[in-house]
């Protein structure tokens, strides 16, 4: 039952089986390469695009219970290790686009929140979305996504506990140090309605904003899928290469793309052989770190904390690459 | 009437801010729309999402990219 749920209502699988054969009948050979990828690239987008409409309505849904004034209040509420947690937990369900992450980490600090719950916050709320578990599941399955959702959170929680416990307070910038605002502004109450249209005006700018990535992103899968031979893959991202994580995730940290973007690419690379613990590393670095938003998390913080922040992320995302390595045949 | 459009430089600020000059010229209010993104600035309004929309120092949406249908019903 469940198989089936995955198979079918998540992964689709009845769409490529439709597509392959209205591709047969107009005399398309899906067994060709050029077949094989036109069939790769109309499944995916309509399957991806499907998916992140569903997706998005449904997690900005969640999502408009949980602004970040709020989230602020039930984090100030926690104390020790259990406030990382919670800090965790919440940015995997609190929205901000990218050029909000400085008022957030200015509004935490000024809250009194201590640096290393904020930092817990802002390394899981790229990394480990609600949308990123759903997707995993029906690409991966729901073993790869559980355990890819809980190593998320488990970097979060100690990369927020090493700063913290580093004391770099005098590394955040010194404008938002001796600001006192301590306005309080109450989040907005909602009515049923508001969610709704909110969550429609999500997905419309989403899929605005991803799909150029998406279309990209499928391509990419699609040359990975039929034309780049196995060898290649298996010998770079393969277990031949001890040192693939590593290669993955440093190729993966400048490079900006969503995760419905990477994850394409993810796929494909998967079905040519590459290790699952190399692939996930590249699609964790791809969207935890991003030029842009070290650019901007810059203006928050000294250049010290923000070279410990890149620091802790790229060691967390080597380390889980290789436990998926190590551990991949329990999972697939 | 003073309008202020606070954000990051980022897309959806942008949106707010042409939404905002469009719903001002369509109404014919004389009104200044600034856009700032000077991030001590906007900590002093107490905002944590963005964009954000302040007419005459009070703080109307906050973390939402309005229409100009929408910016419209606060002036």
């Amino acid at each position: 039952m469940w198989t089936f749920f995955q198979d079918q209502i998540l992964g689709m699988k009845w769409l490529n089986s439709l597509i392959r054969a209205l591709l047969g009948a107009i005399g398309l050979d899906t067994s060709s390469r050029i077949g094989g990828s036109i069939n790769f690239f109309i499944y995916d987008v309509i399957k991806i695009t499907v998916l992140l409409c569903v997706l998005i309505f449904l997690i900005s849904y969640i999502q408009s219970f949980f602004p970040p004034e709020r989230s602020r209040k039930i984090m100030g509420r926690f104390h020790g290790i259990g406030a990382n947690i919670i800090g965790a937990l919440l940015g995997t369900v609190t929205p901000f686009c990218s050029c909000s992450s400085i008022p957030i980490f200015m509004g935490f600090t000024s809250a009194g929140l201590p640096l290393g719950v904020t930092f817990s916050f802002l390394i899981s709320s790229p990394m480990v979305d609600l949308g990123s578990l759903v997707l995993l599941v029906s690409i991966f399955g729901i073993k790869i996504a559980v355990a890819y959702v809980v190593l998320g959170l488990v970097i979060a929680v100690i990369g927020g506990t090493v700063i913290d416990k580093l004391h770099m307070e005098d590394q955040i910038a010194d404008f938002i140090r001796k600001s006192n605002s301590r306005i309080d502004i109450e989040a907005p109450n909602l009515t049923v309605k508001d969610r709704l249209v909110y969550s429609k005006d999500q997905v419309v700018s989403t899929f605005k904003k991803v799909f150029p990535y998406i279309l990209v992103g499928v391509a990419i899968g699609a040359v990975i899928h039929n034309w780049i031979p196995q060898s290649w893959v298996e010998t770079v991202l393969g277990s031949k290469n001890p040192f693939g994580v590593i290669l993955a995730t440093l190729v993966g940290v400048p490079m900006y793309a969503d995760i419905f973007g990477t994850i394409p690419i993810a796929e494909g690379l998967l079905a040519k052989g590459a290790m699952l613990g190399t692939i996930l590393s590249f699609m964790m670095a791809v969207i935890t770190l991003s030029l842009p938003s070290l650019i901007m998390l810059k203006k928050a913080i000294k250049p010290k904390l923000l070279a410990t922040f890149i620091g802790i992320c790229t060691v967390g995302i080597v380390i889980v690459g290789y436990v998926f390595n190590l551990f991949q045949n329990l999972l697939i | 009437m003073n309008i202020k459009v606070l954000g990051g430089g980022c897309k959806s600020c942008e949106t707010l801010l042409k939404a905002t000059k469009e719903a001002v010229d369509k109404k014919g209010i004389e009104a200044k729309v600034e856009y700032i993104t000077d991030m001590q600035k906007i900590m002093e309004y107490g905002i944590m999402s963005m964009p954000a929309l302040i007419i005459n120092e009070k703080v109307v949406s906050v973390g939402k990219v309005l229409s100009e249908k929408e910016v419209e019903m606060f002036l």
